[in-house]
């Protein structure tokens, strides 16, 4: 997975979106074919009472590898991601015809325990959105809610999350304090640390980065990066060169319809359709 | 155009604005101010006047007390209403003198026309003594007798030897109030418990529950531990009486105004004072006493002297009893309603029911309480639970429970409105956060939701208390009374007694200041009463404002 360009590399991206981007990284294309699918989207088609948000959507997520999703806003990139953990069902007028199938099961089925699959499928949002209580409690909250009461336990996994989420060092002297008393950043990776406490199988990432400053959003595509070695994860940004720096697949969308699907080299430098290298090379709208 | 310019620019809306809080302003500090210094200027020495008056029919008298005020009137109004006014006058003053000596006049406040008064003078014998009954007594000390046998005559050796004395009355005048209220008040409600403990064994066996031996040996048991106690109050009655007769050695001879002697036993006197010999600090240490004795004594003479400490303990005791029912029944109406139900036509029309609660006449609420807290639940539970004392009533009538049940329903809507408001304030993204967590929806709204609406809860629960606390008008209906012989709370088991009758300061304020017998003594009272109750309101508000401020601390970026 190293083929994909680091920071430094991304100055070099500057002109000529696509092929800077790939031009040192002696990036290798994937292949969908040899890989482990974890979710498989099946004529996925999704309304907001009358109005339909998804159109047919049809594509499989491989296993340990960042996905990203991008198009313009409305497109369904988030509406998509949010099918993936059930967080539509809170929405009232949703109503979701086709299927999404996590590891062959039918995430759908009448029987599934929702809270279940979510602690399968974690998800970080667009905005931090940390509790109120102290930095040490947000990441244990999982745990507890699992019933984990020994503090041992506990203090192990809240040490490896926030390691796993290069937050341990800001933060290791004062996990007792309020959440609130962090940087946007940190709070972003805090909210990641809360994820992977639980240990899911699969990341969803809204637009992690888009309330954050480069440095922060550097800091969070590093650890994306360190991340996916273990996780499956799905990004939606509003950012191409995002897409382009830390996804090993990329879809784009548009007006809720899967336009084109390919592994994130071969997608920015060789798109097969006309709409999506309107998209990355600008001339969209 | 240049007064549109002027409107143009806002100025006149910041006139508006800055004057109508001045005028709020300048009413609250007005309204105060008249409380605080009509209420406890009242505990003030004031000087002792001694005056002689001309009577209409020529004769002469003297006079002796406080001025308490005067007014000058046009002296037709006073002639048009039957006084011997001298022609010369056209205006005429006249002054209320506070004369006590209820005993010896009949009337402790007297008007006198200022024509007809000559030498007013400050004579530094004159005394002023609090007793416990007749009222305040002003006189000159003449002789003090120990066992009918004088101990100490004239004016100065009276007067030193007079304060240590009355400080002994007084000690064994607490020793009789513990004695009477403590240990006897003890012996009773042992007493009344023996006597139920009898009836239930007597009816336990009227319905087959026990044999007739059974009830016999209970019987026998109860007889034996009532005869304890019946021993118990002789010894006290024993007690009581040795310290009636140490109280009643000492006697004062005093003359009064009018030269005749008068006796004032010791065992009356609460304090005496030379307010015309005191100096300033003097006086400011006889103040603080008054004003201490004000706060923590027993009401005596039909609420209009004494203290109101019994008054400020229900007024507490029932806020608190009320916050805690009123606030989780509040919490958890307001979660139901924007949390779990359906929000659609019914739930509209049941908020906007419950808002509407807010605006039903408290009255209302005191005639419900009464009917179906005090007679219905009331009775039901003595029905189940204290059929022995039947028929007289345990929870049946009014009392703090229901007092505060009343109240907790009247400003129920008001929990109710600032929870919800708090909750519809919880950013969705935190729900979210927690629900991608795995956590369920009651998982999401107990952990954090809540939590993070304690703050708006405790706004509500500060406006409930403001409410409660100042509320006087369905209370007469469920449980506070003019005089309760015992506090709610004290040293027997339970320990509190939620079926007892209170008191409590806002009607306090209304039966001092209009059903009782002396007004002119009662009317500092009312004043030093409402400011009281403004005092502790605003301490009860406080405290709950600190304990909000400490949680918004705590989850301080909720609102960001």
């Amino acid at each position: 997975m190293d083929e994909t360009p680091t920071m430094t590399e991304q100055n070099s991206a500057t002109q000529g979106l696509a092929a800077g981007l790939f031009e040192n990284s002696g990036a290798k294309r994937l292949n969908l074919e040899d890989e482990t699918i974890t979710l498989e989207v099946d004529h996925l088609n999704l309304f907001y009472g009358e109005e339909q948000a998804l159109k047919d959507i049809s594509l499989k997520i491989p296993k340990h590898r960042v996905t990203a999703f991008i198009g313009p806003s409305g497109c369904g990139k988030s509406t998509l991601l949010r099918c993936f953990n059930r967080m539509n069902d809170l929405v009232d007028s949703c109503r979701i015809e086709g299927s999404i199938r996590l590891d062959g099961k039918d995430i759908y089925e009448r029987k599934v325990d929702v809270a279940e699959l979510r602690r399968r499928v974690g998800m970080v949002f667009q905005k931090p959105n940390p509790f109120p209580k102290s930095i040490y409690e947000n990441v244990a909250y999982g745990l507890r809610l699992q019933g984990v009461r020994e503090r041992k336990v506990l203090d192990e996994v809240v040490e490896r999350s926030l390691k796993a989420a290069a937050l341990w060092d800001e933060v290791k002297d004062r996990l007792n304090q309020n959440a609130f008393g962090l940087s946007g950043g940190q709070q972003q990776r805090l909210v990641i640390a809360r994820a992977i406490a639980i240990e899911p199988e699969v990341i969803l990432l809204d637009e992690p980065a888009s309330a954050l400053d480069p440095i922060s959003t550097a800091k969070i595509e590093e650890l994306i990066y360190e991340l996916k070695d273990r996780y499956t994860i799905l990004i939606v940004t509003h950012n191409m060169q995002q897409a382009a720096r830390v996804s090993d697949y990329t879809a784009y969308m548009y007006l809720g319809e899967l336009i084109e699907f390919g592994d994130t080299m071969s997608l920015f430098t060789n798109p097969a359709q006309k709409a999506t290298e309107d998209y990355i090379t600008g001339r969209y709208g | 155009m240049t007064i549109r310019k002027w409107f143009k620019s806002g100025a006149p809306w910041i006139w508006l604005n800055a004057g109508a809080i001045a005028v709020s302003v300048i009413m609250v500090v007005g309204l105060l101010t008249l409380i605080l210094v009509r209420g406890f200027g009242h505990f003030w020495p004031a000087p002792i006047l001694e005056t002689q008056v001309t009577t209409p029919e020529g004769g002469s008298v003297r006079v002796v007390g406080e001025l308490v005020r005067s007014e000058t009137i046009p002296a037709r109004v006073m002639r048009q209403s039957g006084m011997s006014v001298p022609a010369d006058l056209e205006v005429a003053t006249r002054h209320l003198i506070k004369q006590g000596n209820r005993d010896v006049t009949g009337r402790d406040f007297m008007w006198y026309p200022e024509w007809a008064m000559s030498q007013w003078r400050y004579p530094d014998a004159a005394m002023w003594i609090e007793r416990r009954e007749w009222g305040d007594f002003y006189g000159f000390p003449l002789r003090l007798l120990e066992d009918g046998r004088v101990i100490a005559e004239g004016k100065t050796q009276v007067w030193e030897a007079l304060q240590p004395r009355i400080e002994r009355a007084n000690h064994i005048h607490e020793q009789i109030e513990s004695i009477q209220r403590g240990e006897i008040g003890r012996v009773n409600y042992l007493m009344e418990r023996v006597r139920l403990d009898q009836r239930r064994a007597q009816m336990a066996f009227e319905q087959g529950e026990i044999d007739a031996a059974e009830r016999d040996r209970r019987l026998a048991e109860l007889e034996e531990r009532k005869q304890e106690l019946s021993a118990r109050y002789q010894e006290l009655r024993q007690q009581l009486q040795e310290l009636y007769d140490q109280v009643d050695r000492d006697v004062l001879v005093a003359r009064v105004a009018d030269g005749r002697e008068w006796q004032v036993p010791l065992a009356q006197i609460v304090r005496a004072a030379q307010p015309n010999a005191m100096g300033v600090f003097q006086k400011l240490g006889l103040y603080g006493e008054r004003l201490w004795n004000f706060f923590t004594g027993y009401p005596r003479e039909a609420n209009t002297e004494g203290g109101i400490f019994p008054a400020i303990f229900g007024t507490v005791a029932m806020v608190f009893v009320m916050s805690i029912i009123v606030t989780p029944f509040g919490v958890l109406a307001a979660i139901y309603l924007r949390e779990y139900a359906r929000q659609g036509t019914l739930l509209r029309m049941i908020r906007i029911s419950v808002y509407n609660l807010a605006g039903v006449p408290s009255i209302v609420f005191g005639v419900f309480g009464l009917g179906f807290f005090v007679y219905f639940v009331g009775g039901a539970i003595d029905e189940a639970f204290f059929p022995a004392a039947l028929p007289s009533p345990t929870f049946g009538t009014p009392g703090l429970l229901w007092a505060s049940l009343t109240l907790a329903l009247l400003t129920l809507p008001v929990v109710i409105v600032a929870t919800e408001e708090g909750l519809a304030r919880i950013p969705s993204t935190v729900r979210h956060g927690s629900l991608a967590l795995g956590a369920t929806k009651s998982e999401t709204l107990w952990r954090v939701v809540v939590p993070l609406a304690t703050p708006a809860m405790m706004t509500g629960l500060i406006l409930a208390i403001a409410r409660a606390a100042g509320e006087v008008a369905p209370l007469m209906l469920v449980g506070v009374v003019k005089l309760a012989p015992t506090l709610p709370v004290d040293g027997n088991f339970p320990y509190v007694h939620l079926e007892r009758k209170i008191m409590h300061l806002g009607f306090h304020i209304y039966d001092v200041g209009f059903q009782s017998p002396n007004v002119e003594a009662a009317q500092p009272l009312v004043y030093a009463t409402a400011m009281t109750l403004v005092v502790l309101i605003v301490v009860l508000n406080l405290t709950a404002i600190n304990i909000r401020n400490r949680l918004r601390e705590k989850y301080r970026g909720e609102s960001d």
